[in-house]
């Protein structure tokens, strides 16, 4: 008679291997033009980077309010301005709900050049153009100038003197660059097509882009943190690297 | 004459401002003023405190 004897061993626990997510765009293959435009952005922009739910924790700081106050200005004066061209230049001028649409749009530009400007100081002196960025720099200095041309189209849209004067004032500078035929500040209705069409969709363009570049590159992080900073995109990966844990 | 006196309104000289050959406009100077001092209290003021996660 056999017997047979069962030995146990104790092992140690079995950690899982961590696994990084994976990426939907990386592990599906894409084979037509639109398949692969899909597979680009998924890869470029995932939803979790295009609508994050966090932010770093440097994020926290006046300093990075400004943008996202140019762009609330932005809408106050699409709205408004959208408001001002269904009526016309006698509703501004002679009601007073007119006065005060009308003021609204001045005062809302004012605002959104204000926001603008400190957040181009804010971002100017901490390099913000680091990191892949150079893009999201650009975008935003083209908004810059767009919205200034903007600005000055609306000032030829107050249909007073000041208007003609600023017009006539203008018109030798645009006609001695060539550009008098297509941009004729002293014809009010193509002015009119050029602020209340053209100039807005290029500005709501740019600042579109402008602001899905900065969630494809993340924000900008201070002058002074470094790439082993605990809150910055791939610190894990990089720290790991570095031999310093997390 | 109401109508050209709201057509006027907008042709007023302003106040400007000169130190030697500099001038500018009062308007100017109070947004170029105001968009400095924000630029400072955003570096110095503290931040609101957030949600906390759960």
């Amino acid at each position: 008679m056999t017997t047979t004897t069962t030995t146990t061993t104790s092992t140690p626990p079995v950690t899982p291997p961590v696994v990084p997510p994976v990426n939907k765009a990386d592990e599906e293959e894409f084979y037509t033009w639109t398949g692969k435009a899909r597979g680009w952005l998924l890869k470029k922009l995932p939803p979790e980077k295009l609508l994050p739910q966090d932010q770093p924790s440097y994020v926290a700081s006046w300093i990075y309010v400004f943008g996202m106050g140019a762009i609330a200005a932005l809408v106050v004066i699409i709205v408004s301005g959208i408001v001002l061209s269904f009526n016309g230049p006698l509703w501004w001028h002679q009601s007073s709900l007119g006065h005060f649409v009308n003021s609204t749009h001045l005062w809302s530009v004012e605002l959104f050049f204000v926001f603008m400007v400190v957040h181009l100081w804010g971002k100017y002196w901490m390099t913000a153009w680091r990191g892949g960025r150079i893009l999201t720099w650009i975008t935003g200095v083209v908004a810059f100038a767009v919205s200034i041309v903007a600005g000055f189209t609306g000032y030829l849209l107050q249909t007073n003197f000041a208007s003609q004067w600023i017009a006539f004032e203008g018109k030798d500078a645009l006609n001695a660059a060539g550009i008098g035929a297509w941009f004729n500040v002293a014809n009010l209705g193509q002015i009119f097509m050029w602020h209340i069409v053209l100039l807005p969709l290029a500005v709501g363009v740019v600042v579109a882009l402008h602001v899905v570049l900065v969630r494809m590159h993340g924000v900008v992080s201070p002058a002074d943190a470094t790439m082993t900073d605990s809150q910055l995109r791939d610190a894990p990966a990089l720290d790991a690297a570095a031999g310093k844990g997390n | 004459m109401h109508g050209l006196a709201l057509l006027a309104a907008g042709s007023e000289p302003g106040i400007y401002l000169g130190w030697g050959p500099f001038v500018i406009q009062l308007g100017n100077f109070v947004v170029i003023v105001v968009m400095l001092v924000l630029f400072v209290l955003a570096l110095v003021l503290p931040f609101t405190k957030g949600k906390t996660r759960k």
